[in-house]
């Protein structure tokens, strides 16, 4: 059963075309990495299936509601059910780890103190920075900062999670790390999960299936081991760097 | 993101259409403002925390600002006043000029300067590091999170502050006074205190309400729709400042003519 289905989306900024009739399909519980190079509206993709940008044409249903067209206090209802990892993580600076993962999780239930410091701490072990709930982000390095934007996005207990880029600005080794992080928590969660990536190695880890959005249009979905055969120079170019 | 291409088109953009795409965009932006500073939730502490954040840190800057201008004032007028004989209207004249305008107006500008271009960087810097865009995702309204709070401590700070202002100000002409003379700081008051009227301070401090709702909501305003980097930050932060000290000034023209309407 699809979760996720995209039809038909088109979105041009001033005229410059950036999606062109693209569709997906997610199905409930598996996990897709959409592979494109820098530039090519992957973002736009992501952001048009949380709400935070309006398409030009096409609809974009999650959980059988269309986001293009459902009313801003519907919408936010439905964003408690999803969670977003940014490309910077994005965490707010003027508040400590702690208060970055309170400030969700006491807007979205009601919990006595106890309860939100031992949520809080239970997500920051999952991701292994218990020891970090005092610091600003500052004082974190980038790939804490992925690690604490990831935790801030499970706290609610999503059921779709969507992924910006999740490696970017990490070396290897902590790009590794996040991804096989990420592949466990979407395990342990049952998580229905959207990457954007170029990063071949961390789609390799996260992915059941792969899509790859090149020119505005994601021809090209299947499989890994399907997409690794195929002998379209577009799809081979993404496999042959690794 | 490909959104980079849409940051390039405003500067092929005639001057008067982005004029007009700027005034509608920040009167459609402080519209919204009222429906949502009475719905729940109320945001109570990030509304505390604006206010000590914002009035705490502008009182010493303000302060001193207004003891010399209300010095100054005391000094210049003094020896014109005294060739005429009526330097004993020195305290009402500088009370009601003060209580009535130079205290607010350079409240306000104070405040302007420091805390619109603060707002304005502030949100700038969470706009392209994506943090509003993250509270939006998370069901939050970032208007209200973030808008709402930070106007509506404006709003409630301003006439607190242009009171507090005020005084200082009127302590400060005293002390040029008694350098000069032997007036006493009781008569001095008691002048003071018998020139002013409700119509001189109640109208001074209301229209201090509307210039907190100018700094909060401009500096909101700008910080909100800042992009491209940190120069887009750097300059919602700029555009802030200037806006709301036009707006200030301007403002307080139209409502001197309408004071002057109520209260001739």
């Amino acid at each position: 059963m699809a979760l996720v289905e995209v039809q038909n989306i088109w979105k041009a900024f001033e005229g410059h075309s950036v999606l062109r009739n693209v569709s997906l399909l997610v199905n409930k519980g598996s996990a897709v990495a959409i592979l494109g190079k820098s530039g090519a509206g992957k973002s736009v993709l992501l952001k048009i299936l949380i709400g935070l940008i309006k398409p030009d044409a096409g609809s974009a249903m999650i959980d059988g509601k269309d986001v293009v067209t459902i009313p801003r206090k519907e919408m936010n209802a439905l964003r408690k059910t999803m969670g977003y990892l940014f490309q910077g993580a994005a965490l707010y600076d003027s508040m400590s780890v702690r208060e970055n993962l309170a400030f969700p999780l006491e807007r979205q239930v009601t919990l006595t103190q106890e309860e939100l410091e031992d949520r809080i701490v239970t997500q920051l072990r999952l991701v292994g920075l218990e020891d970090a709930i005092d610091k600003m982000p500052s004082e974190l390095s980038g790939g804490m900062k992925k690690r604490v934007g990831l935790a801030r996005a499970l706290i609610t207990n999503p059921r779709i999670m969507f992924y910006d880029e999740p490696t970017t600005g990490l070396d290897p080794i902590t790009s590794r790390e996040i991804s096989y992080l990420m592949r466990n928590l979407q395990e342990r969660y049952q998580l229905t999960s959207i990457a954007v990536t170029h990063d071949m190695q961390c789609a390799k880890i996260i992915a059941d299936n792969v899509a790859i959005l090149s020119e505005g249009t994601l021809e090209h979905q299947g499989t890994l081991s399907t997409l690794e055969q195929s002998q379209d120079e577009t799809v081979r170019s993404f496999f042959v760097s690794v | 993101m490909n959104t980079s291409v849409d940051h390039e088109q405003p500067r092929r953009r005639g001057i008067f259409s982005r004029f007009l795409e700027q005034t509608g965009s920040l009167t459609v932006f402080s519209l919204r403002f009222f429906p949502n500073v009475f719905v729940p939730p109320y945001e109570l502490g990030e509304v505390r925390r604006h206010l000590d954040e914002l009035g705490s840190k502008s009182l010493p800057l303000a302060g001193i600002t207004g003891f010399i201008v209300g010095l100054i004032i005391a000094m210049q007028t003094r020896p014109t006043l005294f060739r005429f004989g009526a330097d004993s209207f020195l305290p009402a004249m500088v009370a009601i000029s003060f209580v009535r305008e130079l205290g607010p107006v350079i409240t306000a500008l104070i405040v302007a300067g420091r805390v619109s271009s603060g707002i304005g960087a502030e949100l700038g810097s969470m706009r392209v590091t994506e943090q509003i865009e993250a509270i939006e995702v998370s069901g939050i309204d970032p208007y209200k999170f973030l808008v709402v709070t930070r106007v509506l401590a404006c709003v409630l700070l301003q006439p607190l502050l242009t009171a507090i202002v005020n005084a200082i100000g009127l302590f400060g002409a005293y002390v040029a006074v008694a350098i000069e003379s032997s007036m006493s700081w009781q008569l001095y008051w008691d002048s003071v205190v018998q020139s002013l009227t409700f119509a001189d301070v109640i109208p001074g401090l209301a229209k201090t309400a509307i210039f907190g709702f100018i700094i909060g909501i401009v500096g909101c305003h700008q910080g909100f729709h800042a992009e491209g980097g940190t120069v887009g930050v750097g300059r919602a932060s700029t555009t802030a400042v200037v806006l709301s000290s036009m707006l200030i000034i301007f403002t307080d023209m139209i409502l001197v003519k309408l004071t002057v309407w109520i209260w001739p």
